[in-house]
């Protein structure tokens, strides 16, 4: 039996309104090269100036992940020719990035914590994009997005599989969120990932040779191009090969990696600190004030839902993950003053609803107070849980306020013992037959037989009845 | 340290630079011509000494975070060898 | 006899204010001896005519509604590599023969805002790589004292059109020598500031940490007049610092008693030739005589300032020179059969040999197994030589050594040798290292030959150095003297 070893680099596109190094804007979709200055464009003379906001945001990154910040930070070159790097080489940090060793903490299938060590953020820019057969089967290069502030996250090879490798994804995806820096979008490319894989015999301590998927490009295809990868190298290990340390490229419509030698050819980066920065120097000062904007992160809001609301740790897990979706269900928490039955909705139908039409929550036709009316209308009696499903899809349909609803459809819940009485009478009347099995069967059996007269009653109410009293009212007249 | 024809071959592909023949042969004795005279500092001790990057050993200054470039694509790409539409062309790039 | 011409940069200031003559006289009285000996010098690559006749009127315009500043309406000329909007900016390479720059260099725009007239660009050494201007796609720039012979390098063309008086005040840059190097071998006053003086904006790089903006002119009076104008802190370059600039004018006058002057003993061995030690000591006595206290120092590290600067400088330069790759700007091969090709002859048709030399060179520094023996072995020495140099100013004001090892020598000597060419820059390089300023004025002639000594000073000592070097002229006739057989055109 194989045991993969994974680490994880995760790029974040910082979202500051200019670049890393020059003034221009970081606006994406905009037309090619008209966000490429004197300063993106590589021009004969320019030199760079480092945004203060992208040092913030790194700083705030670091807090947010426990982890040291490198009070003294060195931007270096790393060189190489490609015709989306306008310079011939990038300016990052090798050897003395801004975020130094950290840790976040991911929650495993089972419900168990895992600790996965963060090695270093660092700061760089962004390459522009090349756009494949522009013309005459050229290339041709649109540099808008050069330059843009890049967040470079490393894991440490402490991941063990696809699964856990997307849990630290999903992890880091959320403090990026929370903290505001980034928009985190995958399929635009502001969060990238590659994935560093191994694989050794179980048990094992020695490290196999790795390969390194570039650019993966969703939650699911980090899965699947690891897992992919995984047994790819597995096949070759028992058929004796050898892996082969290269870069590799997830094709998801084939679902395979393949080798990408066009990157391999000559990775002598000959890094060198960049003569034309100085070392930036981060007082406390500046880390202070990074720490006193920080906001509530996951892990503190989780812990506090729990305390507050009294859910579940695996709810409130699923509730913070999405800093939106969070922020929706404690408003919806406390407009209601119902905590498990806001989290119920929210995971329930309102994220079930979001997944089908891949939404985000700003989209959601259903406010919060909508939601909180919703929850208030359940708890005092008005709606069951049948006729509340029927006000959240008209809620969905935009047909207007809870209570416009209820009345519009005549929902309002049928509690009046007399009426209930007169549907059980008529139920009890119309199946002789099950009444007389029930009333035969042993007391442990009645229970299940129960639901039977429950259904009819309530499709006779037209939902409307009272759960609970055609629950009390059969029992009674079904064993009298 | 020398320079074997090996090296040259690598180095100056990491540089993107084509040498003929001849300019090899050349280039290799001009530069190990010049390694023996870098390979003087050889001599120094400099065990524990700090490397300096710049002389006069200031920090960085940061810049505020604001937009203070517009579009000037057509005058840039006055310049340019070969552009259209706005992009820069170059023969295809296979990945 | 061309009287304007003659007239130093202060003597212009001077007539223009007072009226004797206006810009548009000045400046085609130049335009006019540059169209005369340009031919015979090289040293301008483009000569900016219509432009420069129309920043006079405007210069004139200025003087006549008082708004003018002390140098509104003098002329200047520019090292081809300050980037100069809608003009040539070559840097004398054939890669940016066609590079019309898109937008001005801080130095320029500084410029351009005093007033100042520009007549045009000027060669060099290709991308400033080189001691003997032999190294420009544009030809060699000719010594005006002898046209066999070279006027220096890098900054050739600006020290031959200064000592030519095809301009009075030319920008240059030294990254191991490029100023003051040229200016001693033409008979000028050269001075490179402290690192970060003067911003790096727009002046297409050699070696980031060692490139310095400066100028070359006929006294060191003009060269305070023009100094005031370029430095200062500009926000565009993180490494300019952000000092207030000297009222370098000013300090001109102090007298020299009390000053005491530092003679590195290493510059001072059994290499330097008579000659050229019989011009030093005859500085030195003129310094004596203005009450100037002399005193050897060591500088125990300044022998490897040569090796560890071949290794730096190059290093910087590979990196710094990989964005001329054929795509955005310069110069494309035809018809690329793919990338590589694209990349491969864009740049070795587009580069001349020095500078894929130093390419090489610097590639293989950096390079995977060999960053810590060159490299990072250059840059601890570099911390030494640094240190060298502030021990040394704790026991003096200024420093003292030749410029050069010897005068200008003819076109062709080295030019097949690098590693000779390299110790053309044995007294240079170590200020550039330090990040010292460092200025090279008049020592009088060898055999009709100028020769030159440098004076190199703490950080932010311009104004001292230029003070010594203006007593100095004020008690010397050596900057004075002219090339013959160029004075009448």
């Amino acid at each position: 039996m194989y045991e993969a070893v994974i680490g994880l680099e995760v790029h974040v596109q910082l979202n500051t309104a200019s670049k890393i190094f020059s003034g221009s804007s970081t606006t994406f979709g905009s037309e090619p090269n008209t966000q490429a200055s004197l300063v993106d464009l590589g021009m004969p003379g320019v030199l760079p100036v480092p945004n203060a906001r992208a040092f913030e945001m790194a700083v705030k990154f670091g807090l947010a992940i426990h982890a040291e910040i490198g009070t003294t930070s060195v931007f270096d070159r790393k060189n190489y020719f490609y015709p989306d790097l306008p310079k011939g080489y990038q300016i990052s940090q090798f050897d003395l990035p801004i975020v130094g060793r950290g840790e976040v903490d991911i929650t495993l299938e089972n419900g168990d914590t895992k600790r996965i060590g963060v090695t270093r953020a660092h700061l760089e820019e962004d390459a522009g994009k090349s756009i494949h057969d522009a013309y005459d089967g050229m290339t041709g290069i649109d540099l808008n997005r050069a330059g843009t502030p890049l967040l470079e996250i490393v894991s440490e090879p402490e991941l063990r599989s696809a699964k856990e490798a997307v849990a630290y994804l999903r992890v880091i995806h959320s403090i990026i969120r929370y903290l505001d820096i980034s928009d985190g979008n995958m399929a635009e490319g502001s969060m990238r990932c590659d994935c560093n894989v191994s694989i050794r015999p179980e048990g094992s301590t020695a490290l196999g040779t790795r390969t390194e998927i570039k650019n993966v490009n969703s939650f699911r295809f980090v899965e699947k191009a690891i897992n992919t990868e995984i047994n790819r190298q597995i096949e070759i290990l028992e058929d004796g090969g050898r892996i082969i340390q290269e870069t590799r490229l997830y094709d998801p419509d084939r679902d395979e990696t393949r080798s990408m030698r066009s990157k391999e050819e000559a990775n002598d980066y000959r890094y060198f600190p960049d003569p034309d920065l100085l070392p930036v120097v981060i007082d406390e000062d500046f880390i202070q004030a990074c720490r006193d904007t920080l906001p509530e992160l996951p892990a503190a809001r989780k812990a506090r839902y729990i305390e507050r609301y009294g859910i579940t740790e695996y709810d409130a897990g699923v509730l913070v993950a999405d800093r939106d979706i969070a922020d929706y269900f404690s408003a919806v928490a406390e407009q209601s003053g119902e905590g498990k039955l806001a989290a119920n909705w929210v995971m329930g139908s309102v994220m079930a609803e979001l997944n089908q039409r891949s939404q985000s929550i700003h989209d959601c036709p259903v406010t919060t107070e909508h939601l909180s009316d919703l929850i208030g209308r359940i708890k005092d009696q008005t709606l069951n849980s049948k006729t509340a499903k029927i006000v959240f899809d008209a809620l969905l349909a935009n047909e207007g306020s809870v209570d416009d609803i209820i009345e519009a459809r005549g929902l309002v819940q049928v509690t009046d013992t007399g009426a209930i009485e007169a549907i059980v009478d008529s139920v009890m009347t119309e199946n002789p037959e099950q009444v007389e099995n029930y009333r035969q069967a042993p007391g442990d059996k009645q229970g299940k037989m129960l639901g039977f007269f429950v259904g009819q009653v309530m499709k006779k109410s037209g939902g409307k009845a009272n759960p609970q009293a055609v629950n009390e009212i059969l029992r009674s007249k079904l064993n009298a | 340290m020398s320079l074997s024809g090996d090296d040259l071959a690598r180095v100056a592909k990491l540089a993107r630079l084509g040498l003929t023949t001849e300019e090899k042969e050349a280039t290799a004795t001009q530069l190990n011509g010049i390694l023996a005279l870098i390979d003087r500092m050889q001599a120094v001790d400099t065990d524990s000494v700090e490397p300096l990057a710049h002389p006069l050993e200031l920090t960085q200054v940061l810049r505020a975070d604001e937009v203070t470039e517009h579009n000037q694509r057509d005058h840039y790409q006055r310049v340019a060898p070969h552009a259209q539409d706005g992009l820069y062309l170059v023969p295809r790039v296979v990945e | 006899m061309n009287e304007i011409t003659d007239l130093s940069l202060k003597a212009l200031s001077e007539g223009l204010q007072a009226k004797t003559f206006s810009s548009v006289e000045i400046t085609d009285a130049f335009l006019k001896r540059i169209g005369a000996l340009n031919a015979k010098t090289n040293a301008f690559i483009t000569v900016t005519e219509e432009a420069a006749r129309a920043h006079a009127v405007d210069a004139d315009a200025r003087h006549a509604k008082g708004q003018a500043g002390p140098l509104t309406g003098v002329p200047i000329a520019h090292k081809d590599l300050f980037c100069t909007e809608g003009v040539l900016t070559s840097c004398g390479s054939k890669m940016l023969a066609n590079f019309i720059a898109p937008y001005d260099a801080h130095v320029v725009t500084q410029c351009k805002t005093a007033g100042l007239v520009t007549l045009g660009k000027l060669n060099m050494d290709e991308f400033a790589m080189g001691s003997s201007n032999e190294n420009s796609v544009f030809g060699p720039v000719h010594n005006p004292w002898d046209l066999s012979r070279v006027p220096g390098g890098s900054s050739g063309g600006s020290a031959a059109a200064v000592a030519a008086s095809m301009t009075p005040l030319a920008t240059a840059t030294d990254t191991g020598g490029s100023i003051r190097q040229p200016a001693a071998l033409t008979g000028t006053s050269g001075l490179k500031p402290t690192y970060g003086r003067v911003s790096r904006y727009g002046m297409v790089a050699f070696a980031s940490s060692l490139d310095q903006g400066g100028l070359i002119a006929q006294t060191a009076e003009d060269i305070a007049l023009g100094l005031g104008v370029i430095a200062g802190h500009d926000v565009r370059d993180s490494t300019s610092a952000n000092v207030p600039v000297d009222d370098y004018a000013q300090e001109l006058e102090k007298p020299l008693t009390g000053m005491t002057i530092g003679l590195p003993e290493a510059f001072f061995d059994e290499r330097l030739n008579a000659s050229m030690g019989q011009r030093v000591d005859a500085v030195i006595e003129a310094f004596q005589a203005l009450g100037v206290q002399f005193k050897t120092v060591q500088l125990p590290h300044v022998a490897e300032a040569i090796p560890a600067y071949y290794v730096i400088a190059p290093a910087e330069a590979s990196s710094n020179l990989s964005r001329y790759d054929g795509v955005r700007f310069g110069h494309r091969a035809d018809n690329p059969t793919d990338l590589m090709d694209l990349y491969e002859r864009s740049r070795s048709e587009g580069f001349g040999s020095e500078v894929k030399r130093r390419i090489l060179i610097g590639t293989y520094a950096l390079s995977e197994g060999y960053f810590d023996a060159y490299y990072k072995k250059a840059q601890q020495i570099r911390r030494l030589i640094r240190d060298d140099y502030t021990q040394a100013f704790t026991e003096c004001d200024l420093l003292l050594s030749p410029t050069t090892p010897s005068t200008a020598f003819p076109i062709g000597e080295k030019s097949t040798d690098p590693v000779a060419m390299y110790l053309e820059d044995i007294y240079t390089v170590a200020t550039n290292l330090a990040g010292l300023p460092g200025g090279s004025f008049q020592a009088g002639l060898i055999d009709g030959l100028p020769a030159g000594y440098q004076l190199t000073g703490p950080a932010f000592s311009e104004g001292r150095i230029l003070n010594a070097a203006h007593q100095l002229q004020q008690a010397t006739d050596w900057h004075q003297a002219r090339p013959e057989g160029l004075t009448h055109v």
